[in-house]
């Protein structure tokens, strides 16, 4: 039990996927303009990460044992098809959420968190729950990032900033500063 | 195709339209692995590799894969081109492939290699995908390199392994840590923005939230 509330709070803080493992880069900088679409992308971001969790210890402790080489294709197809499949049953479903989520679910795909939450659990040997443990955890903590950062910025378009700060570059530095602070939890452990 | 086209497949890559440092594309391995010149070197080769060989084979298969599954059947290319990788550099220089870990496995989804094959090899013929798929690597390879370089010089005080400063050197530490790859990597996009904009101080309004909106669509 210890192991896997460890396990959920060092991928949400100390390990945290967005800022200091540099995981799901690209929707962070992408679609971190407000904070509603931030939280949104954050919840479908955990879902599609505690199912990829829960596929992969399967995979891991079924299908890749006699067959290590094809870990990464099975990976990424199973993921592939895992956000697919949630796409339709969401669209089939519930027509308003499938419109909200739109783009972002696709997008989901080509998310490095996904694939390296896969990879590190491998990795790791995680086993089935401290797996949904890191699912949750790093999902809770790149919500977290997002919307942090969407907050940040929602300020920043009202704000009367040098012209030239506006863009990615800033976006960038803002988020080291945010980095930053996150390493301060480092410390929560050392005992 | 004439001349000039095939010289501009090559060349756009490189500067006018880089990968990281125009387009923001494939971020997560150019600020997470680039604290070592050393582990720059070795996933800009391993991404270049991945990226030429998947865009010559989709751009080849590009009239056989159908539209609906086509993101799934580059996938599946890329990710056995990584496997190969990732295989060669275990057997070639095991330690760096220890230090790079599963990054070596997240080159499959560097938004870079899916969107050059979606906006590009899925189009045109092998020998101009060819083109610009080594155009677009050795951008990604200066870009890496150039932060590696900085990273690397002030954080630890040598490049390369080779002490620059020497011994009285006090290294910037966070340079190294994550914190320090958001920082270089955002005050060099700042420069960029700064030098464009006193090249061409007319078009204002063209600025980086079109870049990131074009971003998106490519990743889609």
């Amino acid at each position: 039990m210890g192991d896997v509330l460890w396990v959920f709070v060092s991928s949400m803080l100390v390990n945290n996927f967005t800022l200091i493992m540099f995981l799901g880069l690209c929707p962070f900088l992408g679609v971190s303009n407000k904070v509603e679409t931030g939280i949104r992308m954050g919840l479908a971001d955990i879902f599609v990460l505690v199912l990829t969790a829960i596929a992969v210890s399967f995979l891991n402790r079924f299908v890749l044992v006699s067959a290590p080489y094809l870990r990464l294709i099975a990976f990424i197809v199973v993921i592939a098809s895992l956000v697919q499949i949630v796409e339709m049953a969401i669209k089939k479903l519930s027509p308003t959420l499938f419109r909200e989520l739109g783009i972002y679910l696709p997008l989901i795909t080509t998310n490095c968190a996904v694939l390296g939450l896969a990879m590190f659990q491998t990795s790791r040997g995680y086993n089935f729950f401290e797996g949904l443990a890191f699912a949750l955890g790093g999902g809770l903590g790149l919500m977290l990032a997002l919307v942090l950062m969407a907050s940040i910025r929602e300020h920043l378009d009202l704000a009367s900033v040098p012209s030239v700060l506006k863009g990615v570059g800033f976006v960038l530095v803002l988020a080291g500063t945010l980095s930053l602070a996150f390493m301060g939890f480092a410390g929560l452990f050392t005992s | 195709m004439t001349h000039a086209t095939a010289r501009d497949d090559l060349l756009k890559g490189l500067w006018k339209d880089n990968p990281v440092l125009v387009q923001t594309l494939g971020m997560c391995p150019t600020l997470a692995i680039t604290n070592s010149v050393e582990n720059g070197i070795a996933m800009g080769v391993a991404t270049f590799f991945v990226l030429v060989g998947s865009s010559v084979l989709v751009s080849s298969l590009r009239k056989l894969i159908p539209n609906e599954i086509r993101i799934t059947a580059y996938i599946v290319i890329i990710a056995t081109f990584v496997t190969v990788a990732d295989m060669v550099l275990q057997a070639v220089v095991p330690v760096i492939h220890k230090q790079l870990g599963a990054f070596i496995a997240l080159i499959v989804v560097n938004c870079i290699i899916l969107a050059r094959q979606e906006a590009f090899a899925a189009k045109n013929t092998v020998w101009r995908s060819f083109l610009d798929a080594v155009g677009m690597g050795f951008g990604f390879i200066i870009a890496l390199l150039l932060m590696c370089a900085i990273r690397e010089v002030l954080g630890n005080g040598t490049f390369l392994g080779h002490s620059v400063f020497g011994p009285n050197y006090e290294p910037w530490v966070i340079m190294v840590l994550p914190p320090g790859g958001f920082f270089t990597l955002g005050f060099m996009l700042l420069a960029i923005a700064a030098w464009s904009r006193r090249k061409a101080p007319r078009p204002l309004r063209a600025r980086p939230h079109d870049v990131t909106l074009q971003t998106q669509k490519a990743v889609v």
